[in-house]
């Protein structure tokens, strides 16, 4: 247990950073699913869920769960109204220019963002104490982990419910299976699109407001969120549910033991953990080129 | 012999050349301000980049989200040679194109086996180590703040880049080199066997195309281009920083491709020198520049999604159609390489 101790510092923080990256890698992997886009403006999705968050609990002194409903539908609509403006008038194009299309959608988000709420850092989202809990065997974990992790891990078994027992789950993984079978089998496809960016945007509004419980929202934030959740989602396996959970969670581990392991072992910056795991992402692809949960054969593109 | 492509081809190919040349020879001289000469020397340079992108990505379909990284390499490559080493920039330049060449057919080799948003990711990979590493390895690269002092163009007592004219010149005339050679490339037997990668890369194996090395020698040209864009970047700025050479310019050089139509080298053109304007033009609505960026971008892909170029030459046959008459020219997107 002595020498694991230092181990466990800093896998809980990994796991729990881990477990936001993979919400994130869930946005990309439900639209990617029903349209094989993958959107760029996820990043815009959690920043606008982490902003809102902080302005109704800090600002407005709404209490956290009304915040948190509100913040939720807020990105939930621009998710559903993204699609609406911008991906449906151009659904017989190229898959790239629907791809670009998300690009321009980021930076109008981000843009509106900065004229919304100025280019300053907003204050983060406080639950409870600050004290970190004892657990036996001397390890610490800081409540805001506990919050993240709750709060994350019940968000990704209510997806698993949802895409597994409701209808507009199933029809979605239909349509992610074989869309032309689904149009043919009555399922109205272009609302499952909707849907899926609608749904999207709940889930990015979820782990925008977790990640303020230990960052302070600021408008540019989403860039490099959506990069991470993006990375997850491939390392995982475009496409898979369950492979977006266990990307996030393993580049999040990576990330986390990449810190440690620069600062306790080769007394580097930790400024080089995002090499680590860059270089640790590149080798799966080359050795796993469909991610961990992929189709073993080479040719799934 | 005939590598401008003057007698085989039809009027509608043959004039954009001579057109483009006359337009790169004259507008230098229309610009009287030294920072209007900037944004067109940094407007060739983009275009160099976004001409190898396309070649990679339109033609031969594969993409690349970290193509900034070859730029990073050349402008570093050529800047710290220069900076650190006091090599003369007419060596620093070949040097590091040489070993943006070599790298990227290392990291080719493996990477190019991947398809889809596997390769997006893992090129994505490549770019984002490229930048930690110039932002990180501060001894060599000079930290985030960037690596300053690079020696600057000249031959002799002859400066290259003040008036900014003359480099504008260099700049151009290497874009000019490079659209030749693109098109000639893609007008050969090269090209077609490119673009049957693109269509099938079963089918075009099958048929004897040697697609795993095509790939990866596309890859290598277009990251040398991308490279000498960086190491004229350098030598003309004298400066260079992580923040211009990272996942943000990787995601703007293939807008460009995107903006400008995939698989037309023109379109390049248009798509690098549209999308390098426009930031300047919106200067003037200060913070509110970058909603006005997104919002153009999302219009033009909704009502051009097969590129500006394409675009517009539809949308001049539809009228021409319609003055004539006969309303049956049809949809069908130019294919001007």
């Amino acid at each position: 247990m002595e020498h694991l101790k230092p181990l466990l510092d800093y896998v809980i923080p990994g796991i729990s950073l881990g477990t936001i990256y993979a919400l994130i890698a869930l946005g990309f992997t439900i639209i990617y699913r029903v349209t094989e886009v993958i959107n760029f403006a996820q990043g815009e999705f959690v920043m606008v869920g982490a902003m809102c968050m902080s302005t109704c609990t800090r600002t407005l002194g709404l209490p956290i769960p009304v915040g948190f409903a509100l913040s939720v539908l807020l990105v939930t609509l621009l998710g559903a109204l993204m699609e609406w403006l911008t991906i449906r008038p151009i659904r017989r194009a190229s898959v790239v220019s629907m791809i670009i299309v998300t690009i321009g959608c980021s930076i109008f988000i981000r843009g509106a963002a900065m004229f919304l709420w100025g280019k300053d850092a907003l204050p983060w989202l406080e639950i409870g104490s600050q004290q970190p809990i004892l657990f036996p065997g001397d390890i610490r974990v800081s409540p805001q982990t506990l919050w993240i992790l709750g709060i994350t891990v019940s968000v990704v078994l209510f997806a698993h419910l949802f895409f597994e027992h409701t209808f507009a789950g199933k029809a979605m993984t239909a349509c992610a299976s074989n869309r032309k079978a689904a149009h043919l089998m009555g399922i109205p496809v272009e609302r499952m699109v909707l849907y899926s960016f609608a749904l999207s945007g709940a889930l990015g509004a979820v782990s925008g407001i977790v990640i303020s419980l230990t960052y302070f929202p600021v408008y540019d934030m989403g860039v490099s969120l959506g990069l991470k959740g993006f990375c997850a989602a491939i390392l995982g396996g475009l496409g898979h549910n369950l492979g977006a959970v266990i990307g996030g969670v393993t580049l999040g581990l990576l990330e986390s033991l990449g810190v440690g392991f620069l600062s306790r072992v080769v007394q580097m910056s930790s400024g080089y953990k995002d090499v680590i795991a860059l270089l640790v992402l590149v080798m799966v692809l080359i050795i796993r080129p469909s991610g961990i949960l992929g189709p073993r054969s080479n040719d799934k593109v | 012999m005939d590598p401008l492509g003057t007698r085989s081809r039809p009027l509608r190919e043959r004039l954009p050349l001579p057109l483009f040349a006359a337009l790169a020879a004259v507008l230098p001289l229309l610009l009287s301000n030294e920072y209007y000469i900037t944004v067109l020397i940094f407007m060739g340079i983009n275009v160099l980049l976004v001409v190898g992108l396309n070649l990679l990505m339109g033609y031969t379909g594969q993409i690349s989200l970290g193509h900034a990284a070859f730029f990073a390499c050349g402008a570093y490559g050529s800047g710290i040679l220069n900076v650190r080493l006091g090599w003369s920039p007419w060596v620093c330049m070949p040097v590091s194109l040489l070993f943006t060449g070599v790298l990227a057919y290392l990291i080719g080799k493996p990477i190019l086996k991947l398809k889809g948003n596997y390769l997006a990711m893992a090129t994505l990979g490549f770019g984002l180590i490229v930048e930690h590493m110039a932002v990180e390895w501060g001894d060599l690269t000079g930290g985030p703040s960037g690596l300053s002092g690079v020696e600057r163009l000249t031959v002799g007592d002859w400066r290259f880049y003040t008036p900014g004219i003359r480099y504008a010149y260099l700049v151009w005339a290497g874009v000019f080199l490079c659209i030749v050679l693109a098109q000639n490339l893609v007008g050969s037997r090269i090209g077609r066997a490119l673009r049957a990668i693109h269509g099938s890369e079963v089918a075009a194996g099958t048929l004897g195309v040697d697609t795993a090395r095509l790939k990866l020698q596309v890859f290598v040209l277009s990251a040398v281009l991308a490279s000498l864009g960086g190491a004229l970047y350098v030598h003309y700025l004298g400066f260079i920083a992580p923040a211009s050479c990272g996942f943000v310019y990787s995601i703007h050089l293939v807008t460009m491709v995107v903006v400008g139509g995939m698989a037309t080298i023109w379109g390049s053109v248009v798509g690098a020198c549209i999308l390098t304007l426009l930031p300047q033009v919106l200067t003037f609505l200060e913070d509110y520049d970058i909603l006005v960026y997104g919002v153009i971008l999302i219009l033009m892909m909704l009502f051009m999604p097969e590129g500006v170029v394409r675009g517009v030459l539809a949308a001049f046959r539809h009228a021409g159609a319609k003055v004539s008459g006969l309303g049956g020219a049809g949809p069908r997107a130019a294919d001007g390489g």
